[in-house]
């Protein structure tokens, strides 16, 4: 039972990681709940349909179609997250007075909350997938049904708790450094995970890895380890990247870094 | 300017399905969630493919942190996993959902 609640909870916590701290740094925005119940619920039936559909893909794009699809919903993800980060930016000066000052919810009028149940959605549906794969044949194999329930619930539940510790965690930052930091928190995220979709393109020899391992630092950090696992998810740590993800990473933060500093001077400039 | 892009893409196409057709393929087989064989043994600096049989009735991840590689293979299906090239040395792998039992290492020399 136990060694299925791991399972399960390694596949759950990152969708809990990231879906928490996209809630924590929404705070305050009219109809965010709406969107979010939406994004969990498309995420989870898209996570059953997917693994219903796996053994179909697999063998698509000679037998690469795994790989692609894999590197699709990362990509996709990353575009959301970017298109939120941007957002975020060019209205964190109002939502952030709203917010402070008048003690309300600000309504967004705009696209962020669909963005917002995408992103959710995404991180559900991936992780999730697989999560419904390895419980699916255990059924088929046999498996004791109490130690499915228990076992799965379990991972689940504890992905869940580790979720809410972010949460917490994040919200504790108050509300006027709210966007500066959980801006930046989102921009690691979001170049650990272009880093992951690369290295899904090598696996699939589309993309050169340019070296295997540019460092190796499991001795510090192992990325099997749990702290490990949880940087890994959060920031995109690798204790032994690919040249290519390492490229990756670094061009995504140093793009998307510079577009958010550039917004963030345009704010300061509008504000006087 | 565009008619040398399209021959340089055609030829990188071309070169691509000439090199697919020359790399080896080694033959890896899940059952009961175990590899056989546990060991391969694959050259330095060369791509090969490595196909992965499923004998089990129960999905298995072929994962090796090592090689960068991870792939859900469904029950009683075949997996391809590209590899390499790689510099000699040895890379381990497990099957993530039976950890326990599904483990092999790749050796590159």
């Amino acid at each position: 039972m136990l060694g299925t609640a791991i399972i399960i909870f390694r596949e759950v916590l990152e969708a809990a990681l990231i879906v928490s701290l996209v809630l924590a740094a929404t705070r305050g925005i009219i109809g965010r709940t709406q969107w979010v119940m939406i994004g969990i619920g498309g995420g989870i039936l898209g996570a059953i349909l997917l693994a219903v559909v796996a053994d179909s893909i697999a063998p698509l794009a000679d037998g690469m179609g795994q790989e692609l699809l894999n590197a699709t919903i990362l990509f996709f993800a990353v575009i959301m997250l970017t298109w939120h980060l941007l957002w975020m930016r060019k209205h964190a000066a109002e939502i952030t007075h709203k917010v402070k000052h008048i003690g309300q919810a600000v309504s967004s009028g705009d696209k962020d909350p669909i963005i917002l149940a995408f992103i959710i959605g995404l991180a559900i549906l991936r992780e999730g997938s697989e999560a419904v794969i390895f419980l699916y044949g255990l059924a088929a194999a046999g498996s004791n049904p109490s130690e499915l329930l228990l076992g799965g619930g379990l991972g689940i539940l504890s992905g869940i708790v580790a979720g809410s510790v972010l949460y917490l965690g994040v919200a504790r930052i108050p509300v006027g450094k709210l966007f500066q930091v959980s801006g930046w928190l989102i921009l690691l995220l979001t170049a650990g995970l272009a880093s992951q979709a690369v290295s899904y393109l090598v696996q699939a020899d589309l993309l050169p890895a340019f070296g295997y391992a540019i460092w190796d630092s499991s001795f510090l950090v192992s990325e099997q380890s749990i702290a490990g696992h949880v940087l890994h998810i959060l920031v995109g740590y690798v204790d032994h990247p690919m040249g290519i993800q390492l490229l990756t990473y670094v061009l995504t933060i140093g793009l998307l870094g510079a577009a958010m500093y550039v917004m963030n001077q345009q704010q300061a400039k509008a504000r006087g | 300017m565009k008619f040398q892009g399209f021959l340089a893409l055609s030829l990188l196409g071309l070169s691509q399905i000439v090199m697919a057709s020359s790399t080896d393929s080694y033959e890896l087989t899940i059952s009961n969630h175990q590899f056989e064989p546990t060991e391969l043994i694959i050259p330095a600096n060369t791509k090969v493919k490595l196909l992965v049989h499923n004998k089990d009735n129960s999905p298995e991840e072929f994962e090796s942190h090592s090689l960068h590689r991870e792939k859900i293979i469904g029950p009683n299906q075949s997996g391809v996993i590209n590899i390499g090239p790689l510099p000699a040395g040895v890379y381990e792998f497990v099957g993530e959902f039976h950890e326990d039992t599904a483990r092999g290492r790749i050796i590159v020399q």
